[in-house]
């Protein structure tokens, strides 16, 4: 199904109005993408029929939200990503007494497991609480289980030695029909919560935050909006880490935060 | 089809390829006027992220326009190659700023030709021009369509000779208005639209 961008804004509105679900200030070229693969997805004959569905169907709407987000993730994705972390966060982690951790946008919780690994293996895991948050409670549920498919650890455990992996990437996890489930030693740690990077405040200071391929889908003013939610939820000196591709350069922030050697997106605060 | 019968006007060229379109492009580009005026945009199938910067320089080493992945949120302008960053999709907002989306994999490759051509032909309608390289897959093919419902021009290599001909072909199947275009016609083609 075609959406046309007048329709568009009446979805938007629509989640606003009457669940609070604020989309507004998402990038409209692929929320527009992620209706009409819902509206497919589903088969809704009509426009029409579509949107009577999400007026009328408070239950429909939790898949509304789990599809128009989009939860793609892996284990250490972008390899080089945690190299730099090793090599450049985790010697000024080891001196702090208490480390905190906020992974925004964490998704199914792939990538709070890889840095629980990457923690554990500088033996840094006892002393850090990793705060894992997504606005989607679906993801998040998986997430806390740490049960994934089996099929994917090939290529996970791949990433892993890329990423700079010291020990046998199998011992994370025990494998049963066809899904793993990665040690609950991992998750002891983990406090999975759900934080809408759109209307909630900050909850905590943190040492390091991580929000990965997530503001790609916010428009510039709902961006810089979350660069101000960081900015005050980030001790000084702490770290800020970003996607491949999103980029702090263009915040207005820019001069309070020093971007690190390795190239990769990770800035440091340090005014 | 004759090439002169296309006019200038056209203000965004997507170019989408898979196996066998590197070299179609690399000969092309020397011959590519400048500064036209009018932003190309490049959505190659790649293997990887280092695969994808050893594009750029031996891209840029062709011609003397500026040769760029593409950033999210940066807005698209005239006389620039922008390459489609390996892992994402590239969308055009209505702003024409480009967006980046990671979401899941369109006929098994990321970037998929089909998502910016779609993409791109919402925001330029008749003002776009959609060219289909050589390729081993059916990437492209409904990105066409829908370009074609909004009176983008389209320009598809030859299957005769291109390298992996399925991918011209299948789009060829179920597209109604396009050119055929050689190979060595290609910057021609491309001059002529700005
Ligand atoms: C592509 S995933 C990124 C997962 C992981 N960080 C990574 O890089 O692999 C984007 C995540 O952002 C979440 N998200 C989208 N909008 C959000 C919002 N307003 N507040 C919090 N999380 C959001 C989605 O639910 C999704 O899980």
């Amino acid at each position: 199904m075609q959406i046309a961008d007048e329709e568009l804004e009446l979805l938007v509105a629509d989640l606003h109005d009457r669940y609070g679900y604020d989309f507004s200030g998402y990038a409209r070229a692929s929320l527009k993408r992620r209706f009409e693969r819902l509206a497919g997805l589903d088969k809704f004959p009509s426009f029409a029929e579509f949107r009577y569905k999400i007026l009328k169907d408070p239950v429909y709407i939790k898949r509304v939200v789990e599809e128009i987000t989009v939860n793609v993730t892996e284990m250490f994705r972008d390899p080089h990503f945690y190299l730099a972390l090793r090599a450049e966060i985790l010697p000024v982690l080891a001196t702090y007494p208490f480390i905190r951790i906020w992974l925004a946008g964490v998704a199914s919780g792939e990538e709070a497991y890889s840095m629980a690994i990457l923690l554990y293996e500088a033996n840094l895991l006892h002393k850090t609480l990793i705060y894992a948050t997504d606005i989607n409670p679906a993801v998040l549920d998986v997430a806390r289980k740490g049960i994934y498919p089996a099929a994917k650890m090939k290529q996970y455990s791949e990433n892993y030695l890329a990423a700079g992996g010291k020990g046998d990437f199998s011992e994370y996890y025990t494998a049963r029909y066809g899904y793993i489930k990665l040690n609950e030693e991992l998750s002891r740690r983990m406090i999975f919560s759900t934080h809408n990077l759109v209307s909630d405040a900050t909850f905590n200071e943190f040492q390091v935050i991580i929000c990965r391929n997530v503001l790609i889908y916010f428009d510039k003013t709902l961006q810089d909006r979350v660069f101000h939610l960081f900015n005050d939820s980030l001790d000084i000196f702490g770290f800020i880490a970003l996607g491949s591709k999103e980029t702090l350069k263009f915040s207005g922030m820019s001069d309070k935060y020093k971007v690190l050697k390795s190239g990769e997106k990770i800035w440091r605060k340090i005014s | 089809m004759a090439e002169d019968l296309i006019g200038p006007g056209y203000q965004c060229v997507v170019i989408g390829g898979s196996a066998g379109s590197i070299k179609v492009l690399i000969d092309a580009l020397p011959a590519i006027t400048p500064h036209l005026r009018l932003a190309i945009v490049v959505v190659l199938h790649r293997k990887n992220a280092a695969d994808n910067s050893l594009l750029v320089h031996l891209l840029r080493s062709k011609t003397l326009m500026l040769v760029k992945e593409i950033e999210e949120k940066e807005p698209i302008c005239s006389g620039i190659c922008y390459i489609a960053p390996p892992d994402y999709h590239v969308l055009v907002e209505k702003d024409r700023t480009f967006s980046l989306d990671a979401s899941e994999k369109v006929n098994f490759s990321r970037p998929s030709i089909d998502v910016t051509f779609e993409s791109a032909a919402v925001v330029y309608g008749a003002s776009l021009a959609c060219v289909l390289l050589s390729g081993a897959n059916s990437d492209g093919a409904h990105g066409l369509i829908m370009a074609g419902a909004h009176n983008a021009l389209i320009a598809i290599q030859d299957p005769a000779t291109a390298e992996m001909p399925a991918m011209p072909r299948s789009a060829m199947n179920v597209v109604e208005n396009y050119h055929i275009l050689q190979p060595e016609q290609l910057a021609g083609f491309i001059n002529n639209l700005a």
